[in-house]
């Protein structure tokens, strides 16, 4: 029957049933395979292994762990860790991408080919071969604590790592933050208040003072409340503030710095845009040039900016797992690292550490189609 | 005469240059700050490099003890060079790496074929001939050449391998993913997407690890394949699915007309493809492409973790080494040099056809 051999759903369909089959004899004999080799090897499969006393130590810890925690324990400080130097990364990333973009768009011909350099340079360089540079080269053989390099004996840097002083909130401290929770409840009433009645109140100026010279109060109150210790140099080492050990801080450099470079692309990119008419419109309409950028040109740059933001968020995030290398005791160096090795566990441990990535990655991409639909323009 | 017409263009360039200072460096007394702290920074940035990299450096001798005082010790680089270029391939056999180096470049000589057609093709296969001969020629075994196991592989030969196999394998599979994504049969695409999403969702460091440690689970007793072959399928698969990303830019923007066009004059799904839509699709994105590429070689330097010595690798096993310790910068600084060059000349290239795209469009 050639006209059905010619036809194109039954064709389509053909193509999908052979796909298919394919797809799933491949992974029928994956699965078969790994149960030969599971069970030649003596590996029980299975999720009862997280239970188990882990028996390891980890360097850095946010919460509670020793080495008689369980593996769940331990993957849980892994994905904190994660987090953390995550979170730090982009809020550096993004305050050295940000301040970069704009020079790159400086009228200034100097500012604008250092920041060029600055860009080439760390784009075009493996982001490895950056961690490993800062911690082998530049974090590892700093001096040791006594000859610690200092900033104004608050902030002391050597090769256990970056030492800072720790804030201790005293009772009154609490009282502020009740204080300026009040303070931002109240501005967000007086806000909806405002768009409902726009005529009513005419001193928004003063209001708008007030507000700012309350805040300022809190804020100086907030400083005098807390004590602060600094690190003090005991026998070896130093004690009473915090510190950041030397792989963070290592990690933390590179991904922040390299990031910034992408960042630094995309908000240039994004500003640039932003057509000159929209510019040239809005000062014509007798907005000042601070309106202008208020409310003409950084409402559609960031249209542009945000979404391959996030994907930069997602890649610094997903590139701490970079931090293998040095050590540094995050989510794969700990779970597909040393977990992995102690219990043999491949299939379970990998399968656990994507899982965790891929969640993020969905989160996020399910945020930019979010994004991306409200921001679409409407008409 | 002729001295005033000169004294003259001598006046008007002077101008000029005053002009271009005036406008780009000194518009306003901010703009004359920001200058000269931009002038400082600058001038801190050249003399420290100046100082260290050249002046101050130490390029003569054989040992450590050659190196003292500030500078750089190239002393390092220039010792270990033969393993930073070959790994531990053996010394008398390195001529095959050189061969198969420049034969490489031998082979590109079809991409700049008249027809697009014709370069795909010619190119096609030239590059799978040369991919089975350089692998007898590297692997050896046969002819008389002396084998070398992939365990032998290292340096700046190792990571131009794996970024090879990565750029020729990402290609076919980023387009049959592409293809797939976008076809309008429901299985094929939800596979594809699931395949894709799974893949660039993950760090590539963990498909690394699954592939050098769930891979032997998988495949049957025996068939287990060695270190680097594992690396290549990660790598492979990695690339392939953020190429797919780029090859689906290309094809949505493809007007409908053209599917239309070819579904008039009769063509199938393939011919459809393969003669009307892939070629203009892959044009548009060929500056998407090349950053694949150089984002993938940039990636190659991830094999060191699952323990194979590409370039990063064995300047990292060299900087480890007690005999030179101290000079991790300067291996550091070489090798992020040769990267430097390769990703930054392959950014330019992409620019240019940026450009000439964008002609060609208007």
């Amino acid at each position: 029957m050639p006209s059905l051999w010619y036809n194109a759903r039954v064709r389509g369909f053909l193509a999908q049933i052979l796909t298919l089959s394919g797809a799933i004899a491949v992974l029928g004999l994956i699965v078969h395979n790994t149960v030969t080799h599971l069970s030649d090897r003596g590996i029980v499969s299975g999720f009862d292994f997280l239970g188990s006393t882990a028996g390891f130590g980890i360097i850095s810890h946010l919460i509670e762990y020793s080495e008689a925690s369980t593996y769940a324990r331990a993957f849980v400080v892994g994905l904190l860790n994660t987090c953390l130097v995550a979170v730090l990364g982009i809020l550096g990333a993004t305050t050295i991408g940000f301040a970069l973009g704009v020079a790159r768009l400086s009228t200034n011909a100097l500012v604008r080919s250092l920041t060029t350099l600055y860009v080439e340079t760390l784009r075009n360089v493996p982001l490895l071969l950056q961690i490993l540079l800062w911690y082998f080269a530049i974090l590892v053989p700093l001096p040791g604590p006594r000859q610690s390099l200092t900033v104004g004996g608050l902030f002391f840097l050597n090769n256990r790592g970056l030492y800072f002083p720790r804030p201790v909130f005293e009772a009154g401290f609490w009282w502020v933050m009740v204080a300026l929770a009040l303070l931002a409840a109240t501005v967000v009433a007086w806000q909806q208040w405002h768009r409902r009645h726009p005529r009513r109140l005419s001193q928004t100026g003063l209001v708008k003072v007030l507000m700012a010279s309350s805040l300022l109060i809190l804020g100086y109150a907030a400083f005098v409340f807390t004590a602060w210790r600094r690190p003090e140099l005991h026998g070896f080492n130093y004690s009473g503030g915090w510190v950041l050990i030397p792989e963070f801080v290592a990690l933390w450099i590179a991904l922040a710095t390299y990031t910034a470079a992408y960042i630094a692309e995309i908000v240039r990119a994004g500003i640039q845009s932003v057509s000159p008419g929209q510019r040239e419109a809005a000062l014509a309409l007798g907005l000042n040039p601070a309106q202008t950028l208020r409310f003409v040109i950084i409402p559609q740059a960031l249209r542009v900016i945000i979404p391959p933001l996030c994907g930069q968020y997602l890649n610094l995030t997903k590139n701490s797992s970079l931090g293998v290398a040095i050590a540094y005791p995050e989510l794969v160096s700990v779970f597909a690292g040393t977990v992995l090795n102690q219990t043999g566990q491949a299939i379970e441990v990998i399968g656990i550490t994507m899982a965790v990535y891929l969640a993020l990655s969905l989160t996020i991409s399910l945020f930019m189609n979010w994004y991306n639909h409200r921001m679409a323009l409407k008409g | 005469m002729t001295t005033v017409s000169k004294n003259r263009s001598v006046l008007r360039s002077a101008n000029v240059a005053w002009n271009w200072l005036r406008v780009n460096l000194l518009a306003s007394p901010i703009q004359i700050i920001l200058s000269m702290g931009a002038l400082y920074v600058l001038y801190l940035i050249v003399s420290f490099v100046l100082r260290w990299a050249v002046l101050d450096a130490h390029w003569s001798g054989d040992s450590r003890q050659d190196c003292d005082g500030f500078g750089a010790c190239w002393v390092f680089v220039k010792v270990r060079l033969p393993q930073f270029l070959y790994g531990f391939y053996p010394e008398a056999q390195r001529w095959r790496v050189n061969v198969a180096l420049l034969v490489c470049s031998v082979t590109l000589l079809p991409l700049f074929a008249r027809s697009l057609v014709r370069r795909l093709a010619w190119g096609l296969l030239a590059v799978s001939c040369y991919a089975a001969a350089a692998f007898v020629l590297l692997h050896g075994g046969i002819f008389d050449l002396p084998p070398v196991e992939t365990h032998l592989w290292g340096g700046l030969m190792l990571t131009l391998v794996v970024s090879g196999v990565g750029i020729l394998g990402s290609l076919p599979v980023g387009i049959l993913l592409a293809l797939g994504r976008r076809s309008d049969l429901p299985v094929i695409q939800a596979l594809s997407v699931a395949f894709i999403e799974v893949v660039r969702g993950v760090p590539l460091v963990t498909l690394l690890f699954m592939a050098s440690t769930m891979l032997p689970f998988f495949l049957p007793e025996g068939a287990s394949p060695d270190k680097l072959i594992r690396a290549l399928i990660g790598i492979t698969l990695f690339a392939g699915a953020n190429m797919a990303e780029v090859v689906r830019g290309g094809l949505q923007a493809i007007p409908k007309g053209q599917f239309e066009a070819s579904a008039a004059l009769g063509l199938g799904y393939w011919k459809t493809m393969g003669f009307v839509v892939l070629p203009q699709a892959l044009r548009v994105v060929i500056p998407g492409i090349l950053n694949t590429f150089i984002s993938l070689l940039k990636d190659t330097t991830l094999v060191l973790i699952i323990g194979l010595f590409d370039l990063l690798g064995m300047v990292q096993a060299a900087a480890t080494d007690p005999r030179w310790l101290g000079f991790a910068l300067e291996g550091y600084v070489f090798a992020g040099l040769v990267f430097w060059v390769l990703c930054f000349s392959m950014s330019r290239v992409s620019m240019a056809l940026e450009r000439k795209l964008r002609f060609a469009k208007s």
